[in-house]
């Protein structure tokens, strides 16, 4: 089996060594999206900030993409035509493109390549991935000022870390602006169903509560608040048509400054592999306009943590923090650290029900 | 748990896929197994969405809905019909072709909003507690959705071209032999089919959701294929197995949002296992009633 | 009116045709929906059916991988034409996939890292099993209870994507994931990686399989007398009865096959091309199957065709997007169309058209 494996890989060498030859003078950049480009959320906001790189730079560069490429195996073959085609960089934008990635790169030296929200890397693969939670700060500040029932409501996809951290953190800070609070998690099991995002949404005011955190992509769930009542935030994009009501305010992905910056390393032959992990203070997540019926001290609170965590003054994860079983996670003053961050898998104190496993 | 909010948002939850096993059961009552709901029901979904937008009339958009996906269910009617291509396939066909039509015709309707749709208050039942907040208190489709449900179980139980349409589906070399134009018959059932799906569609972008995003519909088609055998060919097991799939799915969610100590997975797999396991009682007690000529092509050799 | 005359024997000749007649329809109504859409007709028809086996800059890669596009298509879709043949309808030979895939990993997984070469064939077994147990459930009801396979079946699709879901975020989870979901990836693991047998050519254990499943299905269905017992079973269920065939053999065997292929499908892909147990680890190949299945009109040899033109179009249009940026559903829609072309002028096959006066039945 080694040695076939070892064969395989020399003649791969091979083959793919004609490959530069096709190398264009104009950089070529693509996108590979895990959802169509205009599914209203994630694969939307990155496919709007790749047209966003696409004019800051104009004709002096080359864009592709292509939407709706699964995960696994087709994934694989899609980087691989992409790279074959003369591409210079390869933004893949779902976590799933992880392993994919690693792997084509490793037949394309020459190809540089970006993943979104994983934590590999290789010398022509970069990660990159946005500290949502810090967003989760404040909107989970604001739900727990707005919410009237001291009940507010968690949409979750799948239980992983970045969702989990979502969760800890939006209740750590809606229970400083209330300590009565109390938040409902629903998981669907999905990251795009707006039916069953709507019903999820729906059952939640069923069950008092009176304000609803989304961490699924639709904007489903502003829709039915609109109608039932109740206020929201906008994901991944700013939402803003459902502005002043029932969206308070939004978590932006905000990629296209970040996708500028990287496309101009690779036309001044700059780019080197990196790993961030970029929060407010950088300008990849973006907060959205505070409306609605929220109070100016609440406002004026909200827009210093803000602040506090773009200039690094404030982490939302501060001690003292408990885990759910009551043992103690941060001591008091301590700051969590990227690591345990990472790979979150526990509820904080407070949180009831058990995170699926 | 309040029941009464249960029950309100269980109506609405449930109608998309009544009106698209309603619409499959006529079909299939026919001697028709038409496998492209899915495809009709995101059409529709598009379509009355659009109508509905640029209108401003919700009732225009379910119109509309019903028309278009009707015209798209008789390309499967001219292929299976008169072309006497395979039934499964040319339903596979009808899928693939409704999702890519559905997404092309939607650009540009994304991010867009619905115009709302008032709630019907039945005068005298609404103002009856607790089963007037439950039952009456809804948006026209959910009475629409009832009453086609009692239209064609009266249609199929009391009228001649009910029975017409029966006999096709259980023989239709007879139904042939005495004289009845199948061809006509089926073509005009899958017209049905396909304007109930186009309204359950039109009732997720235009009230359930209320918005249009491509794929929205997200499997709904096939949980109405499922629930047209689980209900024997009834009207009224339709609307039974549309209310308890639609209940099992609001009440997991509910029951999560509530906090109850029972594991997500099993929850999420609920409706699902419980589909299953009614369908197995229901045929364990012997009762069928799949039409004797369903999914096959009919050709007159005469 | 247009009339239909059956003729005693499907036309030679139009079998040949039909599917070609079928290509050149779809190309010109393709192209015709690709200038609305403000594309390059000529080209993006070049594009699809072209390009992936001739492009001097991809053809090299894309040519093997449709094989490997093909090889589960293939492979599950003769599963199920057996299956199909006795009109027992398993339409959810997804969930069978998903299914042989968890089996198989898990099976593997416990005993990582061994690197005996014992492990990868008890891994497909182990998948092939797993998706024979999944298909067994539906086999088990219809031939005790009479339950509907067609339901049982499908509702299982969605119980095995739950299934998915949590194994991929708890118990399979690769301890070395930071706690991201997803396991161990099999191509970093040599002993149990389905990789290619020689390189360049596409050719895993998959896609050897799914030619041994069409050349087995060929001899069962022409040759075997259980062939034989089940093409009765499909159009002469009496008959069958009558001449000593057990309908629930019947079943347990046509069930059995196609989820035991199905399961075996899943667990080449995920040792091989996808390479590790993902929430999103499925990606429709079950469903497309089916139409694979019809497209070949249920013969071995036909569903060879059918998944390669699948394929086709599938990594055509991947290339279509790439390089012309059409939009992803326009691809979809393309297929569908080819799919209905096809079934349409089917009809040249097994009949004759007259012209004749007459009122339509």
């Amino acid at each position: 089996m080694k040695r076939r494996t070892l064969l395989a890989s020399a003649a791969m060498g091979l083959a793919l060594a004609a490959a530069p030859a096709f190398a264009q003078d104009k950089p070529k950049i693509g996108f590979v999206y895990v959802g169509p480009v205009n599914d209203g959320g994630w694969s939307q906001h990155h496919h709007e900030a790749a047209v966003k790189m696409k004019e800051h730079f104009g004709d002096s560069i080359e864009m592709i993409e292509q939407e709706s490429v699964p995960e696994g195996a087709d994934a694989e073959r899609v980087l691989t035509q992409m790279a074959l085609s003369g591409a210079d960089l390869i933004f893949t934008t779902s976590f799933g493109y992880m392993d994919p990635t690693i792997n084509v790169a490793a037949k394309f030296p020459d190809v540089k390549f970006e993943h979104a929200t994983g934590y590999k890397t290789a010398d022509n693969v970069s990660a990159y991935s946005a500290r949502f939670y810090e967003g989760r700060a404040i909107t989970g500040y604001l739900a727990g000022a707005m919410t009237k029932s001291n009940k507010i409501g968690y949409i979750g996809s799948f239980p992983i870390p970045e969702v989990i951290r979502g969760i800890n953190s939006s209740f750590l800070h809606a229970k400083k602006a209330n300590p009565d609070v109390e938040m409902s998690v629903v998981w669907l099991s999905t990251w795009f169903d707006p039916a069953k995002e709507a019903d999820a949404t729906q059952a939640l005011l069923d069950q008092g509560v009176d304000v609803v955190l989304a961490h699924t992509d639709s904007t489903a769930p502003l829709s039915v608040l609109e109608k039932a009542g109740g206020f929201g935030f906008g994901q991944a994009g700013d939402m803003y048509d459902y502005a002043p009501e029932p969206r308070l305010s939004s978590i932006i992905d905000e990629w296209a400054p970040y996708y500028i910056d990287r496309v101009q390393a690779i036309i001044d032959g700059t780019w080197t592999s990196q790993n961030v992990w970029q929060g407010i203070g950088d300008g990849m997540v973006g907060i959205g306009e505070i409306t609605g019926p929220v109070p100016e001290d609440v406002k004026a609170t909200v827009l210093k943590m803000k602040d506090d965590i773009a200039s690094g003054a404030y982490h939302p994860f501060t001690g003292p923090i408990n885990k759910q079983d009551g043992s103690a996670w941060l001591a008091d003053g301590e700051v969590a650290e990227d690591g345990v961050l990472a790979g979150m898998n526990f509820y904080v104190e407070g949180l009831t029900g058990d995170i699926p496993n | 748990m309040d029941p009464v909010l249960l029950v309100a948002s269980i109506m609405v939850s449930a109608t998309p896929i009544l009106l698209a096993a309603l619409g499959e059961m006529v079909v299939e009552k026919a001697g028709v197994l038409n496998l492209g709901v899915e495809g009709m029901m995101i059409t529709g979904a598009v379509v009355g969405f659009a109508a509905a937008v640029s209108t401003g009339s919700p009732v225009v958009g379910f119109l509309a809905a019903a028309l278009a996906s009707a015209v798209l269910s008789l390309s499967f009617g001219f292929l299976t019909q008169v072309l006497l291509s395979n039934q499964v396939a040319t339903g596979l066909g009808l899928t693939l072709v409704g999702l890519g039509l559905s997404a092309l015709v939607g650009a540009g309707f994304e991010g867009v909003r619905a115009p709302g749709m008032g709630k019907l208050w039945i005068p005298g039942l609404a103002e009856i507690p607790v089963i007037g907040p439950m039952f009456f208190r809804h948006d026209f489709m959910v009475y629409v959705s009832l009453l086609l449900v009692a239209g064609v179980w009266a249609f199929l139980k009391y009228t001649r071209a009910g029975l017409i349409l029966r006999a096709v589906g259980e023989d239709h070399e007879s139904a042939h032999a005495l004289g009845y134009k199948v061809v006509r018959v089926r073509l005009a059932a899958i017209f049905f089919g396909g304007a109930c799906a186009g309204l359950g569609g039109a009732y997720v972008s235009l009230v359930r959701v209320p918005q249009w995003t491509e794929g929205m519909t997200a499997g709904a088609g096939w949980i109405a294929l499922a629930i047209v055998v689980f209900a024997s060919w009834r009207p009224l097991g339709v609307l039974i197995g549309a209310y308890l799939f639609g209940g099992v799915t609001v009440l997991q969610l509910n029951l999560q949002a509530a906090g109850a100590k029972v594991p997500v997975e099993l929850l999420s797999m609920s409706p699902y296992l419980i589909t299953i396991l009614v369908l197995v009682i229901i045929s364990a007690r012997g009762v069928h009633g799949a039409p004797g000529s369903l999914g096959r092509s009919f050709h007159a050799s005469a | 009116m247009i009339r239909l005359e059956k003729r005693p024997q499907p036309s030679r000749l139009w079998t040949i045709v039909t599917p070609l007649l079928a290509v050149v329809l779809t190309m010109v109504v393709g192209g015709i929906m690709f200038a609305l859409l403000g594309k390059p007709p000529l080209e993006a028809i070049r594009t699809i059916f072209w390009d992936p086996l001739f492009h001097p800059q991809f053809a090299s890669y894309s040519r093997p991988q449709l094989l490997v596009k093909a090889g589960p298509l293939i492979l599950i879709a003769i599963g199920l034409s057996i299956g199909f043949k006795a009109g027992i309808w398993n339409i959810g030979a997804e969930g069978q996939y998903i299914m042989g895939a968890v089996t198989g990993a898990a099976v593997g997984l416990a005993f990582y890292p061994s690197e005996s070469v014992l492990l990868f064939p008890l891994m497909v077994i182990a998948g092939a099993l797993g998706g024979w147990a999944w298909a067994m459930i539906p086999a088990v009801l219809k031939t005790k209870l009479g339950t509907n396979e067609i339901l049982v079946s499908l509702m299982l699709v969605y119980v095995a994507e739950n299934i998915l879901a949590s194994a991929s975020a708890s118990w399979l989870r690769s301890p070395e994931g930071m706690g991201f979901p997803g396991s161990r990836n099999f191509k970093q693991w040599p002993a149990v990686h389905n990789d290619e047998l020689i390189a360049n050519t596409g050719m895993h254990w998959g896609v050897v399989c799914a030619f041994i499943a069409v050349i087995a299905a060929y001899v069962l269905m022409a040759r075997h007398i259980q062939g034989f017992n089940i093409r009765l079973t499909g159009e002469a269920p009496r008959a069958a009865r009558f001449s000593g065939v057990t309908p629930a053999r019947i079943v347990f065997l046509c069930l059995g096959i196609s989820g035991a292929l199905a399961g075996m499908a899943g667990l080449f892909e995920v040792t091989g091309p996808a390479g590790q147990i993902t929430i999103d680890f499925n990606s429709g190949y079950g469903f497309t199957a089916i139409i694979v299945a019809f497209l070949g009109r249920l013969n071995p040899v036909g569903i060879l065709l059918a998944g390669l033109l699948m394929a086709l179009t599938y990594i055509g249009g991947e290339l279509a997007q790439l390089m012309l940026g059409l939009p992803g559903a326009s691809i979809q829609l393309f297929q569908g169309m080819l799919l209905f072309f096809l079934l349409a002028t089917d009809v040249f096959t097994n009949y004759r058209i007259r012209f004749a006066k007459g009122e339509l039945a």
